[in-house]
This record gives structure tokens, C-alpha cells and sequence, in this order.
């Protein structure tokens, strides 16, 4: 099998590589990128903890390769907080409401966790449970992460913000 | 506060909602889990698994898969097992009876997952390619898959065990009771059999392992509970001295029991690292994590109680059989005689017994899973449900009656356990507050008039916890304050969650007296930590905080004879020391601190009395005063059963709680809830089930079904708070939720479904299984039974 080259920004730098076709999207991150955050819990594409935004929708890295995101623009657990550190508004909340114990599954939570407020910035508890059904924790018992996404939900109705960064720097584009 | 006011206890940071140190690095992706470290020119580890639950190995094909590009090496039994010097556990201590554990299968394979070969190459992907190329040829062999039918079968998963008998304990014999049982009003019994389920933490198992041979020192990374375990464990194995083999493990993705040792595959990476000039890494997969990183909770027992006229408890006993797997780790003979020991709970049994024999079985190997006796409140708990149907008596006005009341304590259960300290009755009574049981038993009652079925549920248990055992007795602490003055803490750790950095850095600023942003911990790398038991147990609050406070006395009295000094040479009982500050009673206005009593205990040493020891740096051993630390709760849940489909729906979950002082209650209650969803998806969901040739049906989370946020209730938390006889007063708390949350939950679903005349004896409680017992209820004659549970309930609501 040849190697394919693939283009792609990642956390807004850009990467070019020449991957095996058959390389899955979260290895080319996790091994070619360095960006150990995006975890792999079952690899077959149930426990949500390798989600990753791929043109700022939540995708399973573990379900695609990586020359399927060629041209694409990804955003893993990493590129979430500011530059200097400060966490985004539903990173804050997940620490503020003990939204997380070992702290796995946390980057796929928090990464889907993330678009779904984009998409859904006013849910109800049904659909909070909902969003979060396709991501499993071990440790929580899911109480505090379903708390965190309630505070998360109405912290950016307050401020009138934007669960992910890039969506808002998007939207000003 | 001002400096002028003596720090009091509502200064303290225990008892505090302090938020995680560990959550800034674990939020952004910049944990460190095992399959975060990568070490120069590294090679990827897989296993060939036996693909048969027992069979003869009769010829073992490497040529292809070492032919092929970026292989490094194949390595079977007879590269690895020769090599192994010493094989215990520290846990067990070296004199422990054992069972056998080789790295490698040698001649059989005992269980599908059976590693028997280890195919070393460039990366994960080719080290796949390559074990699909391995040729096994098996021979294959009956294989012993039911374990409660193993003690009478022919074929013997290991030959040097007759019967396949692993083990057998009990107290007195069970004919001692007959009288009583024979002359009881009231008995009841049923047989519970428990499925197997685990701890499935969301990290798989995994290790890297650095061997440089110029020096013979080793380096291993893992995911562990307990990273000097893994050390002493690794020295033995390769028979090198301790102080050469250095574990690390920074985060650790959950581990409730199942990374409290190591097991056969680290054995693999620890020898085979000697021999390969790289170092190794080997991350389990999902997959393989379901084949063989162990089953848990898979027993069944008779249960028996007898009764007065009254629904007073005469005896109890159980009668106990558990799955030991293939190859449990460790022998589980000494953490199953729990399940006897405990099986009388937090009730007055003036008497009682119980037998425990444990069966090997060509399945996975059990191991360890938070609260390893859970089977104890299965049994207890669901066969009360049952007594009270039987006699006629509303289950909790059953419970009432006998459970222990405080003024009864300390007391010992007939079988020898010592309770202290514990509130059963109180947090009973909490919980069936918190949901309002009467007005409950109303509401069931409109339902079933309208067709539905609810139900409710409790359990109450007791649970030692921090146990003193050779391994766990002791826990030590260093506390350095560097010279500017911030305080390093250094504690052996294991934390998988458990959050102990910040409670190590809560008990340390209290205990010294500074600020909690002075204070950082190390923790989990054996080169630099001192020696620890690791995690496991629920022994890491009370035990490291014991570590603490001794330690940290000493550093303090040191602190304070320095300031005493640099004040103009007060005594030293008059230096107040708070929030890193010290000053003299009364004169708040001299002020020296901790960063200039620091700077001159390590650089103006000449300036010093030779009395004053130089540096700010102590190490201490605290010594457990206790056996264990009793701690109790109460599970109470409610729940709704549609009897078309079986399934089940949770409506309220309720966990009232005595683990003492909170050390920091986000933690405590982020305990309860996780170990209680546990519970709950063993109760309803997860199986680790096999087929009757001993192929495992669920090796994906597809057919392994953990619970989700669409399925887990809210969960509401009461707290009584009795102090415990061990440092601070404080109880563990790491495994109880899972404990109680099953018997609350299959109680809550007998009871729903108690018009039906349904016995539950099978679990887990999935829609198939509900339906089926439905069913089977239905052709026992539903409407005898449904008219008979009627009059009972309407006798107990008059
Ligand atoms: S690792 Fe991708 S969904 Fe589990
Ligand atoms: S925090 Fe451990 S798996 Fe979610």
C-alpha cells in the first residue's frame, strides 16, 4: 500500500504528511501530531472518548482514516482552551461541576459536548442525556458531567458566546 | 481572615468543595496516560490469543509472521516462561497459597483471550498484521465453561487441582443449624446467581517497558493502581534488586480493582524487554480487554433465613460458590471469605455461618473489582425483599425490626466481624425520608390500579474499608517546603480518579498550616516517592491522610522551632503558624514567613543554634491503629417495569452515606455516584457472558452494555456523619456505591413486578430476562399469586 498525502489544519496549524491509507484519524493524531489528548477507549466506535471536530462537527477518530480528512480542518481537546490557557466554557463548567474523575473520556465529552451547544445551545435535560448517550464514563455516574453541560448551556446564554472558538472566529470571518 | 485571628476549623480546607488540581491538565489533553509515553526507538508488543476455550498447543508457526516487514521478533512460552524467578504479589505476601499464572499458555490454552504468543514489530498495525500469521495448531479439549457444574466434572481446567476445587473456607458447619432453622416460624431461602460483570475502566490495560542492560535497570510506565506493587512484582520476576526498577504512572483512566496488580501480559513486556534491545509498549484493546482482563462478581449462593413469629431474625447462612476464571489474580479464596464474613450486614442475627468454595473455570480470570464481596448485600438484601413477601410484613417495617441500633454498638455479627462506628438504622431512616416511602407505597398502589408497575427497592450494608492488612497497614509521606517556601508533597499514590492529589494537597496545607496554592503533590513514580500500598481497598482517604498528619506534625513543630528563633527567641509555644505566616500570641505586627523561615533553614544554616535542624524536610510511616474502618450506607431506588417489553426504568435513586468527614465532598459524592451507576449497570445492563463452548459472546461495547447518561437517574445524596476510629475520623468511600446499588435495584424491580408472584434468582435484569420470569409466573399461576401479594400489602397499608 502506497502512502497517500493529506493536508489538513490542526488547531489552526497546518499539517502535511504522507499517511498509510489505512492509518485511522485519531493514530495520525495521536502518533504524527504529538496531540495525545484525543483517547482511544474501545476503537470501535461506541465510547465517544476519540470525538474530534472535523469542520467543526463531532466525528469518531477512531471510525475514519486519516486521508478521509484531507483538506478538513480539525479541532481535538487541545485547541479548545485560549491560547494563554483559560479554559473554554465547557471545559470550566466539566471542572466546576465534577464532570470528571480519571479524566478518559473527558476530552470526547468534552469535545461533543462542544458542538452539541453550538448546535443546541438551549437543550433540555432530555436532550442533555440524549447528547450524551453516545459517550460512556466509567467513573462519574454521568452526574456531574450532565450538571456541567446544563451550567455550560446557560453560561453561554448569558454571555451570549460561542461554545467553540473557531465557530466564533468563523462567524466574524 | 486577618492575621491577627487564630486559624479555626471553618479555616480548614478538608470538608471543602476545593476544585481538582488534577482538572486543568486533564481537560486541555495534556494528561499523561501509558499510551501517552513514548520512549526513542520503541517497539509496539501484540498477543496471539487462543481463539479456543481449552485445547492442546501441538505446534506454534512463527516463520511467516517474523518474515514479515517491520517484525522485530515472535516470541513464545519457551522465550518468556523460563524466566520468570519469583512470581507474587506483594498484596498477597510471598507465603500466600497461589495459583498458577504463566506469562505465556505452555502446552494448554485455558481460556479464549489465552495469550500464547507475543509478536514484537515497528508499530501496532504491523504487530496486528503479524499475529494474524502466527500458526497455533490446537488440539482442542472440553472445556470446563460452567463453573457452578465444575467441582463435578471430569475434565480439569489445571491437573494439580482435583475437582478444580481453586479453594474452600467457611465457619461453622451449617448442620450446627438445623435446630434453629428446623424450630423457626419462618424460613426463607432462594439461590441468587450473580453474572459476570467487571470494572471496565475507559483505559484499557497498558505498559512500556525500558530495560538498559549496561546498567540492569528497568523503567516501566503504567496503567496501575499501584505503582510499588508493580515494582517489588517486576524485581522478583526478573530477580534484580528492587531500587533498579523505576514505575511511573502519572493519570491513570479508572481502575476500581482491575489495575490493582499485574497481570500475565505485563509479565511478557517485563521479560521480554530484557531480551529486546527496546524499549516495549503494549496498549490493550477493547477487544482483548474483554477476553482477558478479567471477570468479576460471577457467584451464586443459597441463601437462608430464619424468622420468629414476629419477622425477627433467627439465623442466617449462605452457602457460597464464586468463578475463579482460569487464571485469577490474585487467589481468590482470600477476598471471597468476605462474602461469608459480611453476608449477616447491618442486622441482629444472634446466629449463623456460611461456606465458600471457589471453581476454576476455562473462562477469564477473576480479579479484583471494587467491593470483590458485593455478593454479601446481593444475597442478604433481595432475600429479605423475599422474607417480607413471605411473611406478610412490609419489607422496610422487616429491616426496621432488625436492624442494628447504635445503642448496640460495638458489636461483632455471628460470624466474627467487629462493627463500630456505623449508623445503619440512620441512614435508613434518611433515605426512606429523602423519597418519602409512605407516600411511594400510595402512589404504587394508584399505579397498579391503572396498569403500572412500579416498584421500590433498598439495600442497607455495612463495608469495611482501609483494611490494615501486611500490605495496606501502613501509608508514608514526604513533605518537603522548598527554599522559597512552597511545599512539595510526596505520597506513593495510584490515583485512577480518585482525586488524591487534591486531597493530599487539602490535608497538607491544613496540617502544616499554609496556604493550599503553596502546595503541590508528586505522586505515582517510585523513584522519588516513598513506598506505598497504591490504591485499592477504599484505603487511600484515611491512609494518606494518616501519612499526612503524622508527617506533617513533625514539619510543623520544625516550622514553628525556626520561627520561634527568627521571632527574637520566644518559646515556641508561643508562635502562632497560619496560612504559611508565623507570629508571636498577642503581637500580631512581627510577622516572619515560611519563605524567610525556609531561606534561612537552607541558606543561612551558620546563623542557626546547633539545636535547629537545617532544611524543611521530613518522611514519616503512619501506622494503622485499626483493622479496618467500618463504613455503611443506605441504596434506596424506585422504579418502573413495562411488562410488555421488560424493560426497566430507574425513577429515583437515593444514597444516604456514613463515610465520616468529608475530606472534600465533590469527591466523596463523585465516588458514590460512579460506584453506583456501577452497580446499577450490573444489576440491568453489562454481562460478560460466554457460549456453552466457552466463546465469549460480548467483546464489544456493542454487546457489553455499560450504562449511559440516557439510562443512569438522577441521584440524590444524604450524608450522616459518624467519625471513625482512624486518622481524622475519616472512612473510605471509593467502593460502596457499587456494593449497594444492585440489590436496590433488582428489589426495586421484584417489588414492581411482586403482583406477578415473580421470583428473581437469575441476573442480570435485562428486558429478555423480565419477560421471561413474567412468564414463567404466568404458567405458576399468576392470579393466585397476584391476589395473595394484594391482601399482603393491603394487610400492611391497614
Ligand atoms: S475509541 Fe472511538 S468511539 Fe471509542
Ligand atoms: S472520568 Fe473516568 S471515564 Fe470518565
Amino acid at each position: 500500500m502506497t502512502d497517500v498525502d493529506i493536508q489538513v489544519r490542526v488547531n489552526g496549524i497546518a499539517r502535511r504528511a504522507s499517511v498509510p491509507p489505512r492509518l485511522i484519524l485519531a493514530d495520525f493524531l495521536r502518533v504524527n501530531c504529538g496531540l495525545t489528548g484525543t483517547h482511544l477507549g474501545c476503537e470501535h466506535g461506541v465510547c465517544g472518548a476519540c470525538s474530534v471536530l472535523l469542520d467543526g462537527e463531532a466525528v469518531r477518530a477512531c471510525l475514519i482514516f486519516a486521508v478521509q480528512a484531507d483538506g478538513a480542518e480539525i479541532t481535538t481537546v487541545e485547541g479548545l482552551a485560549e491560547p494563554d490557557g483559560e479554559l473554554s466554557v465547557v471545559q470550566a463548567a466539566f471542572r466546576d461541576h465534577h464532570g470528571l474523575q480519571c479524566g478518559f473520556c473527558t476530552p470526547g465529552f468534552v469535545v461533543s459536548v462542544t458542538a452539541f451547544l453550538e448546535e443546541n445551545p438551549k437543550p433540555t435535560d432530555d436532550e442533555i442525556r440524549d447528547a450524551l448517550s453516545g459517550n460512556l464514563c466509567r467513573c462519574t455516574g454521568y452526574q456531574g458531567i450532565i450538571n456541567a453541560v446544563r451550567a455550560a448551556a446557560e453560561a453561554l446564554a448569558e454571555s451570549g458566546g460561542s461554545a467553540s472558538r473557531d465557530a466564533t472566529a468563523k462567524e466574524t470571518e | 481572615m486577618s492575621g491577627s485571628q487564630q486559624a479555626t476549623d471553618t479555616d480548614r480546607y478538608a470538608g471543602r468543595r476545593v476544585k481538582r488540581v488534577e482538572d486543568a491538565r486533564l481537560l486541555t489533553g495534556r494528561g499523561t496516560f501509558v499510551d501517552d509515553v513514548v520512549r526513542p526507538g520503541m517497539l509496539h508488543v501484540n498477543f496471539v490469543r487462543s481463539p479456543i476455550a481449552r485445547a492442546r498447543i501441538t505446534g506454534i508457526d512463527i516463520s511467516e509472521a517474523l518474515a514479515l516487514d517491520g517484525v522485530y521478533a515472535v516470541l513464545t512460552a519457551a522465550d518468556i516462561n523460563p524466566y520468570v524467578h519469583e512470581q507474587w504479589f506483594s498484596l498477597e505476601g510471598r507465603h500466600a497459597p497461589d495459583t498458577p499464572r504463566p506469562p505465556l499458555a505452555e502446552g494448554e490454552v485455558r481460556h479464549v483471550g489465552d495469550p500464547v504468543a507475543m509478536i514484537i514489530a515497528q508499530d501496532r498495525y504491523v504487530a496486528e498484521d503479524a499475529a494474524e500469521l502466527v500458526i497455533v495448531d490446537y488440539d482442542p479439549l472440553p472445556p470446563v465453561v460452567d463453573y457452578a457444574t465444575a467441582f463435578d466434572s471430569s475434565e480439569l481446567v489445571h491437573e494439580a487441582y482435583p475437582g478444580n476445587l481453586v479453594g474452600q473456607i467457611g465457619g461453622r458447619p451449617m448442620a450446627d443449624l438445623a435446630p434453629t432453622f428446623d424450630n423457626a416460624p419462618h424460613v426463607v431461602s432462594e439461590t441468587y446467581h450473580q453474572q459476570a460483570y467487571c470494572a471496565m475502566p475507559m483505559e484499557t490495560r497498558g505498559i512500556v517497558t525500558e530495560w538498559s542492560p549496561s546498567d540492569g535497570t528497568m523503567t516501566i510506565w503504567t496503567a496501575t493502581q499501584s505503582p510499588h506493587e508493580v515494582r517489588g512484582f517486576c524485581a522478583r520476576l526478573l530477580a534484580i534488586p528492587e531500587h533498579s526498577v523505576r514505575v511511573v504512572m502519572r493519570d491513570t483512566g479508572g481502575g476500581f480493582g482491575q489495575k490493582v496488580l499485574p497481570l500475565r501480559e505485563d509479565m511478557c513486556l517485563m521479560i521480554a524487554a530484557t531480551k529486546v534491545p527496546a524499549p516495549l509498549k503494549w496498549i490493550e484493546d477493547r477487544q482483548e480487554h474483554l477476553l482477558a482482563a478479567g471477570q468479576a462478581r460471577h457467584e451464586h449462593g443459597e441463601a437462608r433465613m430464619a424468622f420468629d413469629d414476629d419477622g425477627r431474625i433467627l439465623a442466617a447462612t449462605i452457602d457460597h460458590v464464586q468463578d475463579a476464571g482460569a487464571y485469577p489474580s490474585p487467589n481468590p479464596v482470600g477476598s471471597g471469605i468476605a462474602v461469608g464474613l459480611i453476608f449477616p450486614g447491618p442486622y441482629r442475627i444472634p446466629e449463623g455461618t456460611f461456606n465458600s468454595r471457589f471453581a476454576f473455570s476455562n473462562t477469564s480470570g477473576r480479579v479484583a473489582y471494587r467491593g470483590p464481596w458485593q455478593f454479601e448485600s446481593v444475597a442478604r438484601e433481595c432475600l429479605l425483599d423475599v422474607a417480607a413477601r413471605q411473611i406478610g410484613i412490609d419489607p422496610v417495617e422487616l429491616r426496621r425490626k432488625n436492624m442494628l441500633r447504635r445503642d448496640e454498638l460495638p458489636t461483632a455479627n455471628c460470624n466474627g466481624m467487629p462493627y463500630s462506628d456505623i449508623t445503619p438504622l440512620e441512614t435508613f431512616e434518611q433515605a426512606l425520608e429523602i423519597l418519602d416511602y409512605d407516600a411511594f407505597r400510595r402512589e404504587q398502589e394508584q399505579a397498579r390500579a391503572a396498569g403500572r408497575y412500579i416498584g421500590v427497592g433498598t439495600c442497607t450494608y455495612v463495608e469495611p474499608t482501609a483494611g490494615a492488612s501486611a500490605l495496606y497497614g501502613t501509608e508514608g509521606a514526604t513533605i518537603r517546603v522548598e527554599p522559597s517556601g512552597k511545599v512539595n508533597v510526596y505520597v506513593a499514590g495510584g490515583s485512577c480518579g480518585n482525586s488524591l492529589e487534591t486531597t493530599v494537597i487539602q490535608l497538607t496545607a491544613d496540617a502544616l498550616g499554609v496556604d493550599i496554592a503553596d502546595v503541590s503533590s508528586i505522586q505515582g513514580d517510585t523513584a522519588v516517592t516513598p513506598f506505598g500500598g497504591g490504591t485499592g481497598g477504599s484505603r487511600s482517604g484515611p491512609m494518606t491522610a494518616g501519612a499526612v498528619n503524622q508527617t506533617a506534625t513533625e514539619l510543623r513543630g520544625r516550622i514553628l522551632a525556626l520561627a520561634a528563633h527568627l521571632l527574637g527567641g520566644v518559646p515556641v509555644d508561643e508562635v502562632e503558624f497560619t496560612r504559611g505566616v508565623a507570629s508571636v500570641k498577642g503581637s500580631p505586627e512581627k510577622q516572619v514567613t515560611l519563605a524567610e523561615i525556609a531561606d534561612t533553614a537552607y541558606f543561612k544554616s551558620g546563623s542557626l543554634p546547633a539545636e535547629l535542624s537545617v532544611g524543611l524536610e521530613v518522611s514519616g510511616r503512619f501506622r494503622a491503629q485499626h483493622l479496618m474502618l467500618w463504613a455503611n450506607a443506605t441504596h434506596v431506588c424506585t422504579c418502573e417495569v413495562d411488562i410488555v417489553t421488560g424493560e426497566v426504568k430507574l425513577l429515583r435513586y437515593i444514597v444516604s452515606e456514613d463515610c465520616g468527614p468529608m475530606i472534600n465532598p465533590n469527591v466523596v459524592e463523585g465516588q458514590i455516584f460512579g460506584g453506583t451507576v456501577q452497580g446499577i449497570g450490573g444489576a440491568l445492563y453489562e454481562e460478560l457472558a460466554y457460549d456453552d463452548a466457552g466463546n465469549p459472546v460480548t467483546t464489544t461495547f456493542m454487546d457489553y452494555l455499560l450504562p449511559t447518561a440516557a439510562e443512569v437517574p438522577t441521584i440524590e445524596l444524604g450524608h450522616v456523619e459518624t467519625p471513625s476510629i482512624g486518622p481524622g475520623g475519616y472512612k473510605g468511600v471509593g467502593e460502596g456505591g457499587a456494593i449497594g446499588a444492585p440489590p436496590a435495584v433488582i428489589n426495586a424491580v421484584a417489588d414492581a413486578l411482586a403482583p406477578f408472584g415473580v421470583r428473581i434468582s437469575r441476573l442480570p435484569l435485562t428486558p429478555a430476562t423480565i419477560v421471561n420470569l413474567l412468564e414463567e409466573a404466568a404458567q405458576r399461576g399468576a392470579a393466585g399469586a397476584a391476589a395473595a401479594a394484594g391482601a399482603a400489602r393491603t394487610a400492611v397499608a391497614g
